[in-house]
């Protein structure tokens, strides 16, 4: 029997907001001394209320908004009732049935074309503390850091659209490029400031079935694939039953941690501490407004204003940072050449760029570029020789290269353009 | 006369004139203290400290910086906050020196102050009796001339039931007027910090200290205050008939009607008007705030202050194990979801009231200060017992109680209830009762 992997996402993003999700104290909580950034909001003092945040607030709606999600006009924050030591009220503030951001999507490309990946909702809530196993004067202990208690987190739940692991893959990736170019998280699974729990289920038939694996403990884009991958294999060895399974790196498998019969009851209830929301269509379109260009579209304007390929404009629009720069310094050359010289000889500075564009071997790196075009767009046969394998034709084009650049350029530099132009990113 | 007896409108006159000075106030409430806390054990902790300022009780269950609270539970011995409320924060502020922490039902939990895990408050009309609650100790301290002015928090009943069975004054502002911030949480929604006080003057001057807006509270309101005194002649009282239980003790219905009276005389139009029962209110209220309180006490753990949860007394697990039945799932709707909607409609019915009337009128209490153990084994007394504030309370509205007149020696209370924001308008008709009256001029011989 062949099973179809059914997968679905819970992503939480840490919005990197100056202050808490309710109280004053900063969000950064990586690597810092512990419980050094507390008050008697976050550790949930007697007396002690949430004050919510509004910038989270737009954060959350801004990035519903980038991902075509429907901004409800009017939301709530929840109490989910639960006793754990990293939580210090007893409960944690999040959204149950009016979450900021309704139903949305997010499209991937693929190998296999473009999909459209739904998202069911989007909601704020609070970070808990963090447990420490340790041991103390020989004594084991666990000890609870406050700092991440209250941080700003924002759960994005996407539907069970997924049907393989390179499409969760290219999926979260976007989702972090998305979240990056907003500015609202720095999106890095390495430092817990975006955690990935998928569920996923096998299906004989294409529907979705009535039990679902979620997976936790996954802290690197890697670590995602490979769990995903571990659970296709188990789940088609193993009987099929509702769990929470944790990644264990040493293990490099999937192990069982909860069974259904353990499900909490939350007892939800809305916050009585926080008044209910309302927005404006006013006030959300002033905050449409401020999303800027992502990547997607980016992208296509870099491909038609500045005629460069897909490849390269991807490899451009990566980071906002990164298409900045290019677009900073692109008019030093052509615009072609310049993207050249930063995805190939990683130009990081504007002098880089000027350094590159006028290489000491006398040819321009402008005029390189058209040599090495002009070659090959003479030489087709050429072309499709050396790519289906003809290694001679490559000496023919290096060849036709020096004439074309009347020998005031190496071979060695002609040979290695030619090779990144034909076998890498313009193949 | 000792200083200690003076009222706060006095005190600060005093205070001012350099006929005393902060020092001999204090030491007058001290030295008062000292005196009487062995019959009346009003207050959990005496502040040694206290100087500089205006002496004011402060109910165990407000945060206060570096003195010991622990809202009457033994679960919280030894809590010593880092922060004050906010409050407590405008008290000082204004140059009062927190005199001491009230005793109180653990929690807020009860309307006699005998579910404190300090023992109970004795009401200081009769030894025997209870003081009411849950700020038992703040109208106790008040009345005995222990302070000059007290603090006290009302969830359903907590500021004007005590107020009423001591023989002082009670306002419960509206909710959301006084900030919660540092309030120890009983029922979230409901729950309103305001003045226990000898006089309507002295109400007025710390209601307009501690009302407006908090950025640590988001329920507190950008609404203005009004402190524009109002003249009794152009306000309409409402008389429901539903506040007029028969089962009310003997003498009380009548007391408050001679009250209704007297504000007539002085000019106020009086209508008969009908509300809704207040007995379904004890309903909504029961079931709302034992769900707010099972979340609330949920931080009571024991891992970073306080004691272990086993040293929760009786009536806080109760009110945990019912309110997280009403909270789980299968019964939310049935409970919680439901009295919700009843609320709701109880707000609407006052709405429609506030059309003809004014302000309501009716008893704080349908009796006067009962005997000591009188909660003993009534798990839903405190409930019964403040039915006739439940329903203005779930509606989140301001009220006051003022004494006006006495059956066998114990006050007997009138409240006077006002739509959102009208503290002015109840301050400005209870100023002219009071002034009328001079019940509030009676004390007990101690």
């Amino acid at each position: 029997m062949t099973y179809q992997p059914i997968i679905g996402l819970e992503v939480h993003v840490e919005l990197s907001t100056e202050s808490g999700m309710f109280c004053g104290c900063s969000g950064k909580h990586f690597q810092a001394k512990p419980n050094t950034n507390t008050c008697p909001i976050c550790l949930g003092l007697p007396g002690a209320l949430p004050v919510p945040n509004k910038k989270a607030i737009e954060w959350t709606m801004l990035l519903g908004l980038a991902l075509d999600c429907k901004i409800n006009e009017e939301s709530r924050f929840d109490r989910k009732n639960y006793i754990y030591p990293d939580l210090p009220k007893g409960y944690q503030i999040t959204q149950l049935d009016q979450p900021l951001c309704g139903s949305g999507s997010l499209e991937i490309t693929t190998q296999h074309g473009k999909k459209l990946i739904r998202l069911r909702r989007i909601h704020l809530e609070e970070d808990t503390g963090k447990i420490q196993h340790t041991q103390l004067n020989g004594e084991r202990v666990a000890l609870v850091d406050f700092n991440r208690s209250g941080v700003p987190l924002c759960e994005i739940v996407t539907e069970p659209d997924f049907r393989s692991v390179e499409e969760v893959d290219v999926f979260v990736k976007k989702l972090q490029r998305v979240v990056r170019y907003l500015g609202i998280s720095g999106a890095d699974m390495e430092k817990g400031s975006m955690r990935i729990e998928p569920s996923i289920s096998l299906s004989a038939d294409g529907k979705v079935p009535n039990y679902r694996v979620e997976l936790k403990n996954i802290n690197s884009f890697r670590f995602v694939r490979k769990a995903l991958e571990y659970e296709i294999e188990r789940q088609q060895r193993e009987e099929h039953v509702q769990q929470t399974r944790g990644w264990s790196e040493t293990k490099n498998a999937t192990v069982a941690q909860r069974e259904k019969e353990e499900a909490h009851d939350y007892r939800y209830f809305p916050e009585p501490d926080i008044p209910p929301m309302r927005f404006a269509q006013a006030q959300i379109a002033k905050l449409k407004a401020q999303i800027g260009e992502l990547p997607d579209e980016k992208k296509e304007r870099f491909i038609k204003q500045y005629g460069l390929s897909d490849y390269d404009a991807a490899l451009l629009t990566e980071t906002k940072e990164r298409a900045e720069f290019f677009e900073e310094v692109a008019k030093l050359g052509i615009a072609k050449t310049v993207a050249n010289i930063i995805i190939n000889r990683k130009a990081r500075t504007k002098e880089d760029v000027l350094g590159f564009l006028q290489n000491p071997s006398g040819v321009s790196e402008d005029e390189l570029q058209r040599v090495i075009e002009q070659v090959l767009s003479d030489n087709p046969k050429a072309v499709a020789d050396y790519k289906s394998g003809k290694e001679p034709a490559l000496m023919f084009l290096i060849g036709q290269a020096m004439r074309l650049a009347k020998g005031k350029s190496p071979p060695e530099e002609l040979k290695k353009r030619i090779i990144m132009y034909l076998t890498d990113h313009h193949a | 006369m000792e200083v200690n007896t003076l009222t706060l409108t006095q005190a600060i006159e005093g205070l001012k004139k350099r006929t005393f000075s902060h020092a001999e106030l204090i030491a007058a409430c001290m030295g008062r203290i000292k005196t009487v806390e062995p019959k009346i054990k009003a207050f959990i902790t005496v502040n040694q400290k206290a100087a500089d300022g205006i002496p004011i009780a402060v109910k165990d269950n407000f945060s206060t910086k570096d003195i010991e609270t622990i809202a009457a539970s033994n679960i919280l011995k030894g809590y010593v906050p880092p922060y004050d409320a906010t409050v407590v924060r405008k008290l000082k502020e204004y140059g009062m020196t927190i005199l001491g922490k009230t005793n109180m039902d653990a929690f807020a939990h009860g309307s006699s102050t005998e579910t404190s895990d300090f023992g109970v408050t004795s009401n200081p009309w009769d030894l025997g009796r209870l003081p009411g609650g849950s700020s038992g100790g703040s109208a106790a301290a008040v009345i005995a001339d222990e302070c000059i002015a007290a603090i006290g928090s009302e969830t359903a009943g907590s500021i004007r039931q005590p107020a009423s069975w001591c023989g002082v004054v009670g306002l419960k502002p509206t909710y959301g007027r006084v900030s919660r911030y540092g309030l120890i949480a009983m029922a979230s929604s409901t729950d309103s910090p305001g003045p226990i006080t000898k006089t309507v003057a002295d109400a007025r001057i710390l209601y307009e200290i501690l009302a407006g807006f908090d950025p640590y509270d988001a329920t507190t309101s950008h609404q203005t205050i009004t402190l524009e005194t109002i003249d009794i002649k152009n306000i309409t009282i409402g008389v429901p008939k539903q506040y007029f239980r028969s089962e009310a003790q003997n003498g009380v219905n009548q007391q408050v009607l001679d009250a209704a009276k007297v504000l007539e005389k002085l000019g106020a139009r009086l209508v008969d008007i009908s509300l809704f029962d207040p007995e379904y209110a004890v309903s909504v209220y029961t079931i709302l705030q034992r769900a707010e309180v099972s979340s609330n006490l949920a931080r009571f753990d024991g891992s970073r202050f306080g004691q272990t949860r086993d040293q929760f007394n009786k009536e806080n697990k109760r009110r945990i194990m019912l309110g997280n039945y009403t909270l789980s799932a299968g019964y939310y709707d049935a409970y919680y979801a439901k009295a919700q909607k009843v609320r709701t409609l109880f707000i609407n019915d006052f709405h429609k009231a506030f059309e003809a009337v004014d302000l309501i009128i009716g008893p704080t209490s349908p009796s006067t200060a009962l005997k000591k153990g009188a909660s003993k084994d009534k798990v839903m007394f405190g409930e019964l017992q403040d039915i006739l504030v439940e329903p203005s309370t779930i509606a989140g509205l301001p009220g006051i109680n003022l004494p006006c007149g006495f059956i066998k020696r114990l006050p007997v209370g009138m409240q006077l209830i006002g739509p959102q924001w009208s503290e002015n308008i109840i301050l400005s008709v209870a100023q002219r009762y009071e002034e009328e009256t001079l019940w509030h001029t009676e004390r007990p011989t101690l």
